[in-house]
């Protein structure tokens, strides 16, 4: 394995650049290094003008997502060893707007989050703090795998859709949707159906399920898409029967 | 807020439909009479049998919604392999024609060889 690697780092300073360009940086090569820790070491040692979020460095925060030789990654799991011997591309997240270098607005995502209402809705009850809600085994089963989203937008970031119908829901709020409408203590699915069974909710997802290869907490979007597609189509149908056989 | 859409879900419903039975029925149908009969592993029907089975209305109806669900399940995922996978947005129009045209086209023919 060489000593070293080239990263070729996307750069835009939109105070001086007209559009984002690409510039090269060495950094050591060593078997246990993320690509985030080939950008700390630029930013420590090469370049200390170069942004990017990151948080945790161990795929808990979801901060530091960005485009690694063309694939949506979390670059904390993304090992530079199995780029050698190089040269890395690193981009910001494809389709977001992007503020500097690899930083990338997600305000499109922070508006449509709350509108499929992420927690749990109880309508018969006070409120969730008074009361003790006893769950089984298989009840957490029924969502527990949506609960592991991170909100780290590579579904987005991967998803041909979104690229092309901005207006699209998205994978992660429909699967953060669904884990609550499976959730055995929430009581919202019908307000949340208003959101999801529209052209822009779920009806939008043509099935590429790129979402779910690029997610990196083994969250399954394309499968929570398609499984309220049929509870929305079931829905429909009910719908036309006479009011008292619904 | 967006109103919730009738026709997405049935359209949806219909691809699906057209799916299911199209990996149900096709591959038993392409078995029998692709490979089973010609290589003589079973014995095939006679012309006679199999002429009076296909004269039945309800074999006709159903081959012809097999033959339309088919169609109707490739339009669809073909028109949005066109319309995301290679990103021509632009020609939707020219794509939802060929996709949708092709499925009223094949299901006529379908009509024209079952009940004409």
């Amino acid at each position: 394995m060489p000593d070293t690697i080239t990263l070729q780092v996307a750069r835009y300073r939109p105070d001086t650049d007209a559009a984002p360009t690409m510039q090269e940086y060495v950094v050591p090569l060593r078997q246990e290094w993320a690509v985030l820790d080939g950008l700390n070491y630029i930013k420590d040692q090469l370049d200390g003008t170069l942004s990017f979020r990151w948080s945790c460095r161990m795929g808990i925060c979801g901060s530091c997502g960005m485009t690694v030789d063309g694939d949506p990654a979390l670059t904390c799991g993304t090992f530079l060893a199995d780029y050698a011997p190089g040269p890395v591309r690193v981009e910001p997240l494809a389709n977001f707007p992007v503020i500097r270098d690899l930083v990338v607005g997600i305000d499109d995502f922070m508006r449509k989050l709350p509108k499929v209402k992420p927690w749990l809705v109880r309508e018969d009850e006070p409120g969730v703090a008074d009361v003790e809600f006893l769950q089984t085994p298989p009840q957490l089963d029924e969502y527990q795998q949506y609960s592991m989203c991170i909100n780290c937008m590579l579904c987005y970031a991967a998803c041909p859709v979104y690229a092309i119908e901005p207006d699209f829901l998205g994978p992660a709020a429909i699967a953060l949707a669904q884990r609550y409408n499976l959730d055995s203590r929430d009581q919202g699915a019908h307000q949340r159906m208003d959101v999801l069974a529209t052209a822009e909710g779920v009806w939008a997802c043509t099935y590429v399920g790129e979402c779910t290869s690029a997610c990196p907490k083994g969250v399954d979007p394309a499968g929570a898409i398609q499984r309220y597609k049929l509870t929305a189509a079931t829905r429909t149908l009910r719908s036309f029967l006479p009011r008292g056989e619904r | 807020m967006a109103r919730r859409s009738s026709s997405e879900a049935i359209g949806w419903l219909l691809f699906s439909a057209g799916g299911m039975v199209s990996a149900l029925l096709v591959p038993v149908l392409l078995l029998l009479f692709g490979v089973v009969f010609p290589l003589g592993l079973l014995a095939p029907p006679e012309h006679a049998h199999l002429s009076a089975v296909l004269r039945h209305p309800f074999i006709r109806i159903a081959l012809f919604v097999l033959c339309m669900l088919s169609l109707l399940h490739w339009a669809h995922r073909f028109r949005y392999t066109l319309h995301d996978g290679l990103q021509l947005k632009q020609l939707n129009k020219l794509i939802n024609l060929l996709c949708y045209g092709g499925v009223v086209a094949g299901s006529s023919w379908a009509a024209f060889v079952l009940f004409g």
